[in-house]
């Protein structure tokens, strides 16, 4: 309360603040030994502040009486030198207040109360059980866990306390040829880092998957190279996790749409919202996108993002159409004729995040995840029905343009198909797509029993780049007729 | 932190030690950044933040614990958790020695006006770039990151090393109002005095104003002529590539056939010659490596053959050579083509600004993929005709640095896609044969 005491009184019209102790653990092996084992743990507060329009924010580790209010008067200080430049000064959407609010991952084992021999001795005996398998040669394994106690207050009156939990365990093998003339790796792309405890850990078998994913790194040292050409693409959870993040998730981050982070991560195809809300078919009738930070053990869960809303559960696209943006409290409101239109109330989705206390908070996405279709198909339902195509397992190489339209993705299995039958693995395969046409060429999709929850820890936008965990989940789905190109070439 | 400042703590710290060998890493320093969009700031944040990291060894295990609290009993807590984490890890067969005391190059990456940079005069160097832009009817947005701090070494034989540097960019995308023309400049130093913020807007505002309405052309193989800041996007691929230890394993552009490596192989046209320098004027560097390991002047690739990988020390012992570290500065060979020159001898091809979104596709031959973004011109009969849109490429810089056709003089450019200081990065403007654009980009 010093920080919003001493932010009122240097002219902020509104101010929040973010204690945050954030302690992470991470195991790093390569065969039989341990590269590393560290213990990490940062403390510290940030205060923003709205000053005539403009923001602020200061933050220091230094967490006392003198230290809090001289960063609010830096940070009003600042916000006050940044009106400077005004053109449209910000204006919060009404957000309910929650007086005293508490919330904590649903974790069943606290990733810090378990021995690090039990963890060490896992990873040593996952890199063994690769190891046996002829022709892996090289094994990675790492465990990587947060725990991130936040409590957070603004001058609207909210007070939230946060224990928010992540677990990333992985495990890469790589197979060289016996000329060493080739090289392959398999990562354990079947495992998402999830908002879990220890458990997650123990849940993805590790010993037991390994030898599977060294056996699958040697068959891909003589997988046949592909042929370029369209194909019916079959992409399997694993893979499709990361094409909507990159394809769906950041298009509608409502900040690209209107030029706020035109200098890095870029704009947006899905603009002008007036454009494209309840007009643009991103994709067929059975595609609906939701977004929330809710979904049970995903990487984006909270109880209250950080400027104190509390998530909710909305739909970007709607039987195919551009039915809504991720939102802040200062970008709510650019949409409220959209809103009023359709009879809802301004309010924020809950989309506001910042990587640790040192950052400043902004628009980064929630969990996006595409719903599973009405009939319950399953993956090989999607590859029984294809005659000539080819089905990608687990994510790889990626990239995509900074409005999101031309795309690029590899994978880490491809498998040939060939009357409604896997015939046998390629490499070296990588697609090429404009996002509206790849989506509209989706024409099956699983059901519920086939969906998974993808996640990723790197999810990278802003200056200074900041880095967001959100999950992705989805069913298996097929696109017809898809650009697939050959990236293999001799050295 | 000062250096006494950083010895008392260091010292602080090792008294509570009680294993074979401790090392303390103290990382100090403030940064502040002001954003702009939209021709007004958008967000700021000034922040100070000090780091120790304490590793702790008994025998040939370790482990290690960092702590941003640095009150006695904060410090005396991580002490004994690095201790107890190194207890309980296994052996590593690979454990190194800690180092005895070692002599560094002077460190000299530190401008008191870069470290002195408040929101106000952040400010300013924005509205030198927003003004101009709202002039002219145009829309710009960019970042302005400082960075001062300083990093301190010390360990349980006597070592320490420390050196302090100042670090900054600054990057502006234009965009017009339509949408249809997008321009960007950028620049880093560890000096604010050595950057021109309403040059580098004039310069996104020119490019901003001639991409108006590009065209589209066929995507395949053309000649081409990459600005520094694409140059730089790509080649420090090549050096981050040159771990030796990958290459010895055989899963590396760098491993040979039949095995070894490719030291001493020609890999690249004679005319290149990269190298790292602590000291190089332009790009102050590191001068002790993350254990203490002295850095200095390193031949990475010598008139286009391989004169050094990385090699840590481990390694190093292994296989009989000297430990050979990346001190984060790159320096590429150059030419005397002007740009202008470039184009004026070019029949038909494009002129690249910089590249976007750049990943790995195929390690084997560092292939990567990424696009052109903020300023991609065709030149037809020797001069630039018009703005095309953007493309998609598949290549690697390894066979880009093979198709050389002519290069200028290197300069230091932002060559960090997020657009803060990143590695420092000297690069010439090249002219390049059979780049391979493989798919066009709606994208402005």
């Amino acid at each position: 309360m010093v920080a919003l005491d001493a932010a009122r009184s240097a002219g902020a019209q509104y101010a929040d603040v973010r204690i945050s102790r954030n302690r992470n653990q991470s195991i790093n092996t390569r065969e039989r030994r341990v590269q590393g084992l560290s213990d990490n743990e940062t403390f510290g507060f940030g205060v923003r502040t709205l000053v005539g329009g403009a923001w602020g924010f200061a933050a220091s580790s230094d967490l006392t009486r003198d230290e809090v209010a001289r960063s609010a008067r830096q940070s009003a200080a600042q916000a006050s030198a940044n009106r400077a430049a005004l053109v449209k000064p910000v204006v919060l959407a009404p957000a309910p207040v929650t007086r005293e609010g508490m919330w904590r991952s649903p974790i069943k084992t606290d990733p810090f109360d378990v021995a690090i021999e039990e963890k060490v001795a896992l990873l040593l005996a996952a890199n063994e059980a690769a190891l046996k398998v002829r022709g892996s040669r090289f094994v990675n394994s790492s465990m990587f866990f947060l725990r991130e106690e936040k409590t957070y207050a603004n001058t609207d009156g909210t007070y939230t306390v946060q224990t928010i939990y992540r677990a990333s365990p992985s495990v890469s093998v790589t197979a060289v040829s016996s000329d060493f003339s080739d090289f392959q790796a398999r990562q354990s792309t079947d495992i998402a880092p999830m908002g879990r405890g220890y458990e997650h850990v123990l849940d993805s078998k590790l010993v037991e998957n390994a030898p599977r994913w060294a056996e699958e790194a040697v068959q891909k040292l003589s997988a046949k190279p592909v042929e370029v050409g369209r194909y019916d693409l079959v992409l399997d959870p694993t893979h499709l996790g990361l094409t909507i993040h990159e394809s769906i998730a950041h298009p509608t981050e409502l900040d690209r749409v209107y030029g706020y982070e035109a200098n890095y991560a870029g704009t947006s195809f899905v603009a002008p919202p007036e454009q494209m809300l309840g007009k643009f078919k991103y994709g067929p009738e059975f595609m609906n996108i939701q977004g929330d930070r809710m979904q049970d053990g995903s990487l984006g869960a909270v109880g209250w993002d950080d400027e104190g809303v509390q998530p909710e559960t909305f739909l970007i696209i709607k039987n195919g159409v551009v039915n809504d943006y991720q939102t802040t409290r200062e970008q709510a409101s650019w949409l409220e004729w959209w809103y009023k239109q359709q009879g809802k109330p301004t309010r924020s989705h809950g989309c506001s995040y910042a990587q640790n206390w040192s950052s400043v908070q902004f628009q980064r996405m929630p969990n996006v995840s595409l719903l599973p279709g009405e009939q319950n198909l399953k993956w090989d339902d999607l590859i029984a029905a294809t005659d000539r195509g080819i089905a990608i397992v687990g994510d790889g190489s990626f990239s995509i343009d900074q409005q999101r339209y031309n795309a690029q993705f590899g994978g880490q299995l491809f498998y040939e198909i060939r009357g409604g039958k896997i015939v046998g693995m390629l490499k070296d395969v990588a697609y090429q797509m404009r996002t509206p046409e790849f989506w509209n060429a989706m024409d099956m999709i699983g059901g519920k029993d086939s969906y998974w929850l993808w996640g990723a820890f790197g999810d990278a936008k802003g200056q200074p780049s900041q880095s967001n965990a959100v999950s992705h989940g989805c069913p298996p789905t097929r696109h017809r007729g898809i650009n697939v190109i050959n990236t293999g070439r001799g050295a | 932190m000062g250096r006494e400042e950083c010895e008392a703590l260091a010292k602080r710290v090792l008294s509570f030690a009680t294993a074979d060998e401790t090392r303390v890493t103290i990382n100090s320093g403030g940064r502040g950044n002001t954003r702009f969009a939209v021709n007004q700031i958008s967000t700021g944040g000034d922040n100070y933040d000090a780091t120790v990291s304490v590793r702790s060894s008994f025998g040939k295990r370790s482990g290690v614990v960092n702590t941003n609290k640095l009150d006695d009993a904060s410090l005396r807590a991580a002490v004994g958790l690095s201790e107890r984490l190194a207890k309980l890890s296994p052996e590593d067969p690979e454990a190194m020695p800690e180092l005895g005391p070692q002599t560094y190059l002077e460190d000299r990456g530190w401008s008191e006006v870069t470290a002195s940079l408040d929101p106000s005069a952040r400010a300013n160097a924005a509205r030198a770039i927003t003004e101009p832009a709202r002039a002219a009817g145009l829309i710009s947005t960019g970042y302005l990151e400082t960075q001062a701090g300083a990093n301190a070494i010390a360990n349980s034989k006597g070592l320490f090393a420390y050196a302090k540097q100042t670090a900054l960019a600054l990057t502006t995308t234009v965009r017009t109002e339509d949408g249809t023309g997008s321009g960007w400049a950028g620049a880093t130093s560890h000096d604010f005095t050595k950057l021109d913020p309403a040059a580098l807007g004039a310069r996104a505002i020119d490019k901003a104003r001639r991409s108006v309405n590009p065209v589209a052309i066929e995507p395949g193989r053309y000649t081409v002529v990459f600005e520094p800041t694409a140059v730089g996007n790509l080649v420090q691929f090549i050096t981050n590539a040159m771990g030796a230890r990958n290459a010895d394993e055989g899963r590396s552009f760098f491993s040979k056939q039949g095995g070894g490596n490719k030291i001493d192989t020609k890999v690249v046209d004679e005319r290149v010659t990269i190298t790292s320098d602590p000291l190089d004027p332009e790009a102050y560097g590191n001068t002790f490596s993350g254990d203490g390991q002295p850095l200095s002047k390193v031949t990475w690739i010598e008139n286009g053959v391989v004169k050094n990988l990385a090699y840590d020390r481990y390694w190093a012992q292994k296989q009989g050579k000297t430990a050979v570290g990346q001190s984060g500065t790159i320096r590429m060979s150059g030419g005397t083509s002007s740009i202008e020159e470039m184009i004026a001898s070019t029949d038909r091809g494009i002129l690249v600004t910089r590249f976007w979104y750049l990943r790995p596709v195929d390690p084997r031959t560092i292939l990567y993929t990424g696009l052109t973004r903020d300023g991609t011109f065709l030149i037809e009969r020797g001069r630039i005709t018009r703005p095309i849109k953007n493309f998609r490429f598949n290549d690697s810089p390894i066979y880009m640095l093979n198709n050389l056709e002519a290069m200028g003089r290197p300069v230091r450019v932002s060559a960090s896609e997020a657009g803060g200081p990143g590695q420092a990065v000297i690069v010439p403007p090249i002219k390049v044969r059979d780049f391979n654009f493989t798919s066009l980009s709606d994208a402005i």
